[in-house]
């Protein structure tokens, strides 16, 4: 095999420039798909594919292109670019580097859904790569690869941009939708989901710009070649975001299923110093903490097993912390993240990330007593369930894994005292 | 027909191009970072053209300004470094980066440089987890990263932009 | 009708239409389940996750599509692991919602404890006090004390003044988006919006002047905290201090349900007075909603300016005088008059004051005149809309036609009901010289030139029965347009017709022939005589529809009448107010008013009268709904009611007439009047229930306003349904004299205006525009007269010094003129204009 599906500009040199990307068999896909292929039959190759979303969530990418309503038109394809997980910079590494096989995977998507416009909604941030994608978009324009009647079809397909402007809540859909219509970020209701209601009331299919990245390849060179790499339930490969204390960050496009222990150790080089692995968090700010033990080590990083250990895979953006680590520090940094981004609809996430805010701060401060740790353990679970987004809910795992499993890092923390009067010695008769 | 509008007829021909018709709305964001360009925030009467441009009212424009914070409402330095100092990053000196930095330019984080140059901010992530320290800049033109940095290299850039704007 | 839906809630069964939400299920069976966001009225978000409860559905066999059943043959029911809102679930058929458990105690009392983090807690001195959504819920679901340490609070502004009207308190706001959602949804004015974002989210406004609606005071009510308070009551008083009174808002004829909230004051000097108004519900005519004109423009009533005693003229001078002598003396001069008596009365007066005035007049031999800028009315008796009409049912299959009508400002909740008729599907027609807002909701919107309503509508009955070959021009070039022929189709292929005309633009001659044309276009689309189906006026004043009832007319010539009569006895009218050169002092002028008016000063006696707010009476809508009020507070010393000061002068010249009780009076009108018949105090006072059910112990739901248990009023059958067939009318369609190359002035309504009644009500000055007329931009730079300047505007009448305003929404060679601005113009008429260097003061 080629060792990549989504990287491949790490082995073919130049592969953003349009006429190197076409060399390579580039927008082949697209012009089977349009050319040769029923809507629907791209949708069953995808299907049959086992491709699932790389956003986080792992819903089956075309079982959601199916559930596309057919009697409300037009219909829209929104590519996920608001990468602002922190602890991943994979979709920003595909952008600038293999642009063209994202946007023939934006292209065939809207195909399968016979959509005629899509949107590349990109964190503000990330204002230069929406550039070079504008000139990229302008180039296939130019070559008739997006346009009008392409390819002599009746089917025509416009590409657009849109910037953010620095909302983490946006890369959740619904509010990602709702931004793009110009309003607040806030996360709708769900149902109705994207493809009944979605991008201006109309069925939207929103996907992961990884997500996208995948289907040309595997529209081109069909399911049962996808399914080669990776799990039966989760095939295909993933890149694999590593930050934190480790030699060698960076993203590691690998079959999923490769272990914990592969990644960090034998592709990411250990951690650094010689010091010890302490925890993991598998999915960014948004994940429980994992206690590195050997058998955690040793787990797959699929969609299936990485809950055996207490977290989830999510986006695979792995934050390796190690012994040098107060894990009350780090839920005080993770809790200001969710609180700075909170984007305020619901209750218990609006008022939950600002007391927990207040709690971390006194606790990692040194001022907290154990009781403010039940406290806050109190806060997190009261949230739990009960918030609008997964927002809400996701800022709560770090706190509740960290204060269950590092208990020892939150004694130490809420100071002398307290562990003093715990200690004392039973008075003799 | 407004200043925004007089000014950028073209470019905002260009974006409400993007969207439907009666989804003018949608095109309210990049209005915003195009009245940012020149000043480098959204003043009031940016706020009232774009709602005009999108039949909107102020008061929703001014709503969009206020949730997003890539927008200002108020004028800072003429660039604005902005250093993600996140978990991934702080694992990674991000925060000392952060502190020696403004010890070096004499401010606090959040202030700007006495000569208006530059606004030193401590922001959420920034996607570049990886090569950390970094930041990145913004002027109403637009944005770029600074990624592997150290506190000489940040001085340095910030140096060129001040040798820049003599 | 929805299929029916059958569900559990807290072990009691209730069978609602599909679609309906868990929270409103519950409540049509007396189960309150907590909210703060939610709405009856708004479309669910789930935010403030109040209503969480536990929700168990039917488990269906995948296989077998069947239910699963347990061993008992009961169908099992599966519960989801988390709890569910409420509020946006809608009900399932078996569903069984548990509200009671621990698990949903539980979850309340997290929620609670989370917005009470934020929440100031200086209920001692919040205006919501004992009346809060979010007190009360504390009481009931709350923990009893703070695990937030208090100083960890952040401290914000709580003196925001959002305008003049509206204060927000920056730190008891819990951010459930009411205020926000119902200016963008319910009235569409996004005036105000969310600054920032979670815990920063701070309600702000933009627009010039801040919270620039006419809705404004409605999110005074939903606010469930002390966010939103409305500068006439904050500090005011306590909530339970005050009594209520049910009431109509007397400011225009939609006749929305009010409560007067009433206590003794010590800086009254120990007086009733009036602290608010709220709305009352009644889902036929303002739902739970009312204007700021409505909530804000009493003060009239309790203006120290009042009239006290009676007034008589002796050597020159108005001298105080008895009531016995007045009345006397207004006694024997009717009695000389005999038929040289006119009675000029306005629908600003009751039913009860309009009929014994009549009785009064007619008795003599005299005549009775409708002071109204509008003619039409006796066409509304006789094809007004049918009982049982309400825009609520309106939507799908309904058009409504809107003709010459700037709804929004004549009569803000009907414009805000037929927006919603309109949402619903209802085929709307919007038929106008000008913009207005109600246009982005029409299906068609056609424009014709001030002056051609009547022809416009004329063009629409012709377009779809060409009966008439000898139409005038101006009808045939409208009835050439295809849009207005596609409306004029829509309009008769719906199954329900409604038609609201109103005044812009128009003069009593040109309103007649537009209520003819109107009434053709119902007959011959068969729109009448069945609910929500006939004609709307759009009047002037809140019982200018029960004045046409009675027999009340307007005069064609009404200066020349009032120059003859013998007698002139206006009550409740102001016409030297509005034009100077109108009245002139005839034989005897009697003034019956709360003022001393233009007209009062000019007149031989003047009797005070009580305010509406200090009496029985009522009202008769444009729609034909007879609505009692009730008295709020006791009268002025020394004033009297309107109908029992003419029954005190019908007893002196030997009349049988009711002169003391308000219900004896409205007895003998509906003995007299046959659409009437059967009607009494008692009958209006009946009510039946309402959804959504408001006002009571669980002010959260549907917020402050008040429920209705003093009367839902009664509609009126037209006489079109008691054996008085209307045939098509021919009418004569008025020549408008146009400018040879000056300007036509217009007079159009506006809801602010500068009237008697308004203008107590400093509260609402700022938003009361100076006197003005408005020209578009392109004759302005013809006129070369910049915005602003002080223009003089000639025509036959005297000249007028006014404000000019460039307003691109004026059509070109018109100039708009705003009524009770002080610019005499009462229907199309050519002037001139210049540009004057005085400036008005």
């Amino acid at each position: 095999m080629s060792q990549y599906i989504l990287l491949r500009h790490r082995e073919i040199p130049n592969l953003g420039k349009l006429e190197v990307y076409r060399q390579n068999d580039g927008f082949q896909a697209f012009y089977k798909a349009v050319t040769s292929m029923k809507p629907e039959e791209v949708i069953e190759v995808v299907k049959a594919s086992g491709l699932r979303g790389r956003g986080g969530a792992g819903f089956p990418t075309g079982m959601k292109w199916a559930f596309v309503d057919r009697h409300n038109w037009p219909h829209y394809v929104v590519a996920n670019a608001d990468e602002s997980e922190p602890g991943t910079f994979k979709d920003r590494e595909i952008m600038e580097n293999n642009p063209f096989q994202f946007l023939e995977g934006v292209a065939i998507a809207a195909y399968a859904v016979q959509a005629n416009v899509a949107y590349i909604y990109l964190r503000g941030e990330f204002w230069q790569i929406a550039h070079q994608l504008d000139q990229r978009i302008a180039e296939l324009y130019a070559s008739g690869l997006l346009g009008d009647n392409l390819f002599g079809t009746d089917y025509s397909l416009r590409i657009y941009t849109h910037l953010g402007a620095g909302a983490y809540i946006c890369g959740e859909e619904t509010a990602m939708l709702e931004s793009l219509e110009g309003k607040l970020g806030q996360p709708r209701l769900r149902p109705p989901f994207p493809p009944s209601y979605g991008l201006f009331g109309k069925p939207t299919v929103v996907n992961n710009v990884e997500t996208l990245t995948n289907v040309p390849l595997i529209v081109a060179n069909g399911a049962s070649w996808y399914r080669q790499y990776g799990t039966e339930k989760s095939p295909g490969t993933k890149i694999f975001c590593l930050s934190g204390r480790i030699n060698r960050p960076g993203n590691y496009e690998l079959p999923l299923g490769t272990t914990f222990r592969q990644l960090i150790y034998e592709h990411g080089g250990g951690i650094p110093e010689g010091r010890q692995i302490k925890a993991i968090m598998p999915a960014g700010a948004s994940s429980s903490l994992i206690i590195a033990t050997d058998e955690a080590l040793d787990t797959p990083m699929d969609y299936e097993s990485v809950p055996n250990v207490g977290a989830a895979l999510g986006s695979a953006s792995l934050i390796i912390i190690d012994d040098t680590v107060s894990i009350p520090w780090l839920i005080n940094k993770t809790i200001h993240f969710f609180k700075h981004e909170s984007c305020g609809k619901c209750t218990p996430c609006r008022e939950g990330t600002y007391w927990m805010m207040h709690l971390t701060e006194r606790i990692a401060g040194g001022a907290a007593t154990w009781e403010d740790v039940e406290l806050l353990k109190d806060v997190a679970s009261q949230m739990k369930g009960k918030c609008l987004c997964a927002l809400g809910e996701f800022s709560i795992e770090a706190v509740l894994s960290g204060i269950e499993r590092f208990k020892g890092d939150f004694e130490a923390q809420v100071g002398a005292t307290q562990a003093a009067a715990e200690e004392l010695p039973v008075p003799a008769d | 027909m407004n200043h925004l509008e007089e000014k950028y007829a073209d470019e905002i021909q260009a974006i409400l191009a993007k969207y439907p018709e009666e989804q003018k709305r949608a095109a309210v964001m990049p209005l915003l970072y195009l009245a940012q360009r020149e000043t480098g925030y959204i003043t009031r009467q940016s706020m009232n053209d774009i709602a005009q441009i999108l039949e909107l009212t102020p008061t929703e424009v001014a709503s969009i300004v206020g949730f997003y914070t890539l927008y200002y409402d108020q004028p800072g330095g003429k660039y604005r470094i902005q250093v993600c100092t996140d978990l991934p990053c702080a694992l990674r000196g991000a925060e000392e980066f952060l502190e020696k930095l403004c010890e070096n330019l004499g401010i606090r984080v959040g202030e700007t440089t006495p000569d208006g140059l530059v606004t030193v901010e401590k922001v959420m992530c920034l996607a570049g987890c990886d090569k950390a320290p970094l930041f990145q800049v913004q002027t109403g033109a637009g944005l770029e990263y600074h990624e592997n940095q150290t506190v000489e290299s940040a001085l340095s850039y910030i140096d060129t932009l001040r040798k820049r704007e003599r | 009708m929805a299929k029916l839906v059958t569900l559990t809630i807290d072990g009691k069964q209730v069978t609602v239409p599909e679609g309906t939400l868990v929270v409103d299920a519950a409540k049509r069976i007396g189960i309150d389940i907590p909210v703060f966001c939610y709405h009856p009225k708004m479309e669910p978000v789930g935010m403030c996750r109040m209503c969480l409860v536990e929700i168990g559905r039917p488990a269906i066999d995948r296989a077998t599509g069947e239910a699963v059943r347990e061993a008992d043959g009961s169908p099992r029911v599966v519960f989801s692991p988390k709890l569910e809102t409420a509020c946006t679930t809608p009900v399932a058929e078996g569903m069984v919602v548990i509200g009671a458990s621990e698990k949903v105690k539980e979850g309340r009392k997290a929620i609670l404890e989370f917005l009470l983090t934020s929440h100031p807690l200086d209920c001692p001195i919040c205006d919501k006090g004992g009346e809060c959504p979010l007190q009360n819920l504390t009481m009931g679901f709350g923990p009893g004390q703070s695990r937030f340490i208090y100083d960890d609070k952040i401290h914000l502004a709580k003196h925001v003044p959002l305008g003049e009207l509206i204060f927000l308190d920056r730190e008891r706001c819990i951010q459930c988006a009411r205020c926000v959602r119902f200016q963008e949804a319910v009235v569409d004015d996004p005036v105000i919006g969310f600054y920032q974002r979670g815990r920063s989210l701070e309600i702000v406004t933009y627009s010039e002047p801040g919270f620039d609606s006419i809705f404004s005071g409605n999110t005074t009510d939903i606010c469930p905290v002390g966010a939103l308070t409305t500068a006439d009551f904050r500090f005011g008083a306590r909530p339970w201090e005050l009594n209520a009174a049910a009431s109509i808002c007397a400011q225009c004829p939609v006749g929305c349900n009010i409560t007067f909230n009433v206590r003794r004051e010590a800086k009254a000097g120990g007086r009733w007075v009036i602290k608010r108004v709220m709305p009352r519900q009644n889902e036929a005519v303002n739902e739970i909603w009312i204007c700021d004109k409505g909530r804000f423009g009493y003060h009239y009533t309790e203006s120290p300016h009042r009239l006290s005693q009676p007034l008589v003229r002796k050597h020159g001078e108005l001298t105080p005088a008895s009531w016995e002598e007045a009345l006397g003396l207004v006694a024997d001069r009717f009695r000389q008059a005999g038929d040289g008596l006119l009675t000029l009365a306005s629908g600003r007066l009751s039913n009860e004051d309009l009929f014994n005035l009549h009785q009064l007049t007619t008795s003599l031999g005299g005549k009775s005149a409708l002071y109204t800028h509008m003619a039409g009315g006796d066409l509304v008796s006789r094809i007004g809309v049918a009982p049982g009409t309400n825009f609520a049912d309106m939507g799908t299959g309904s058009a409504i036609l809107v003709v010459a009508s700037d709804l929004h400002e004549e009569a803000p909740i009907w414009w805000l009901r037929v927006k919603q008729a309109a949402e619903r599907g209802a085929t709307l027609i919007v038929l106008n010289p000008r913009p207005t807002r109600l246009d982005k909701f029409a299906s068609h919107v056609l424009r014709y030139a001030y002056g051609s309503e009547a022809a416009a509508v004329l063009a629409m009955v012709n377009s779809l029965s060409a009966k008439r070959p000898d139409l005038p021009e101006t009808v045939k070039a409208l009835g050439r347009s295809p849009e207005l022929e596609a409306a004029a189709k829509a309009f008769a292929a719906a199954e329900n017709g409604v038609i609201l005309f109103g005044s812009e633009g128009t003069s009593l001659a040109t309103s007649q022939a537009l209520a003819q044309a109107c009434a053709n276009l119902l007959i011959t689309t068969n729109h009448v005589g069945r609910p929500n189906n006939g004609l709307i006026g759009v009047w002037q004043r809140a019982n200018d529809q029960g004045a046409w009832d009675i027999g009340f007319r307007p005069m064609p010539d009404l200066a020349q009448a009032m120059r003859s009569a013998r007698a002139l006895y206006i009550v409740g009218a102001d016409p030297a107010g509005d034009d100077p050169t109108l009245v002139e002092t005839g034989d005897f002028l009697v003034v019956q008013e709360l003022f001393l008016t233009d007209t009062a000063k000019l007149a031989d006696v003047v009797l005070p009268v009580q305010a509406y707010t200090e009496r029985e009476g009522s009202f008769t809508s444009g729609e034909r709904r007879v609505q009692r009020f009730y008295p709020a507070v006791p009268e002025r010393p020394g004033s009297k009611a309107d109908f029992t000061i003419a029954g005190q002068i019908g007893a002196l010249l030997g009349l049988d007439m009711e002169a003391r009780l308000a219900s004896k009076v409205f007895l003998r009108l509906a003995v007299s009047l046959k659409e009437y018949a059967g009607l009494s105090y008692t009958r209006l006072s009946e009510v039946e229930e309402q959804f959504p059910i408001v006002g009571r112990g669980d002010l959260y739901y549907g917020g402050t306003t008040y429920e209705n248990t003093q009367g839902l009023g009664v509609q009126l059958p037209p006489t079109i349904l008691l054996g008085e067939p209307l045939p098509l009318g021919w009418l004569e369609l008025p020549q408008i004299q146009m400018p040879q190359d000056g300007l036509l002035a217009v007079p159009v309504t506006r809801l602010y205006d500068r009237g008697q009644t308004l203008l107590p009500s400093e509260l609402l000055h700022p938003r009361l525009p100076q006197p003005y007329v408005a020209i578009n931009p392109a004759d302005g730079k013809r006129y070369r007269i910049p915005d602003g300047a002080t223009v003089e505007i000639r025509s036959q009448t005297p000249i007028s010094l006014v404000t000019l305003r460039r307003d691109p929404l004026v059509p070109e060679g018109v100039l708009l003129v705003p009524r009770s601005m002080g610019v005499p113009i009462n229907g199309p008429t050519p002037v001139d204009l210049r540009q004057v260097e005085r400036v008005i003061a």
